[in-house]
């Protein structure tokens, strides 16, 4: 099911309602590999392609690392919500901390092409599906 | 300070509003960090996919509005094969107990993370007596 914009007052809460009905579903199988669970990540399909959204916000492309081997996305870095030593605090609800996040996709992918994509506090690693990977029609004679 | 700890997810919370919005979308609560100084209160909000320009913020009496909108059209075409956290506008409000300067209010977004430097008002400040 592909996202279409019809009526826009509708649109947002369609596409709400499609995030939910794919929560942790079996796509990843058991290949969701990897230690932490910082950050949740959102897998979509582009086309052949994999797209991996995540959210991460206050942590700048420095402190940010990505690895691809093989199938594996590993996503790793560290997040620092401090303030300064002077001030009282009200409330605090963010987190400080370090993460480190391997996901293994079910399709192979091509490394040499992923690219990721940092904005507004939001990840997006683009990964495209390896040529000997995609599925071939066959012609019948 | 806090390198070592491992970063735990935080779930989204949804908002629960005592005034409903028209369309049925749902918004949720930008994860925040208050603190104060002698001369300002800093409101630290996280705002994931937030661009300046969709963003609003407001303060009427004593009542600080914060309400963000994401372009979910970024996601036109994308087929969600498996997702672990939902997607929508933000909003949140405070009530300040604190006199606010109106005219100093200094708003930052930075990486998806809105900084709200509010200067208190003069008379607020706390004064330093001299002892004679």
């Amino acid at each position: 099911m592909s996202i279409t914009y019809t009526d826009p007052f509708h649109a947002l809460f369609q596409f709400q309602q499609a995030l939910d009905s794919f929560r942790a579903s079996n796509w990843l199988q058991s290949s969701l590999s990897g230690t932490g669970t910082f950050p949740p990540i959102n897998v979509f399909r582009k086309g052949d392609d994999v797209v991996i959204i995540t959210e991460v916000p206050g942590i700048p492309k420095e402190k940010l690392s990505i690895d691809v081997k093989g199938n594996t996305i590993r996503i790793a870095g560290s997040k620092d919500a401090g303030y300064g030593d002077k001030a009282s605090v009200h409330r605090r609800e963010r987190l400080s901390g370090s993460f480190d996040r391997a996901v293994t996709v079910p399709v192979e992918i091509d490394a040499d092409r992923v690219k990721a994509e940092c904005r507004d506090g939001i990840l997006a690693l683009y990964l495209p599906r390896a040529e000997r990977d995609k599925p071939r029609s066959i012609k019948i004679s | 300070m806090a390198q070592d700890k491992e970063l735990q997810v935080r779930e989204k919370k949804e908002l629960v509003s005592k005034e409903e919005k028209t369309a049925p979308a749902r918004y949720y609560v930008p994860t925040t960090d208050i603190y104060e100084t002698a001369d300002a209160l800093t409101v630290v909000m996280e705002l994931p996919g937030v661009e300046k320009e969709d963003l609003d913020v407001k303060l009427e009496e004593d009542v600080l509005r914060v309400e963000a909108r994401i372009d979910f059209s970024k996601y036109e075409g994308l087929e969600p094969l498996y997702t672990e956290y939902n997607v929508g506008h933000f909003a949140r409000n405070f009530t300040l107990s604190d006199r606010i300067d109106q005219q100093e209010i200094a708003a930052q977004l930075d990486d998806g993370v809105l900084t709200l430097t509010l200067k208190k008002a003069k008379a607020a400040q706390p004064r330093k007596i001299a002892i004679t």
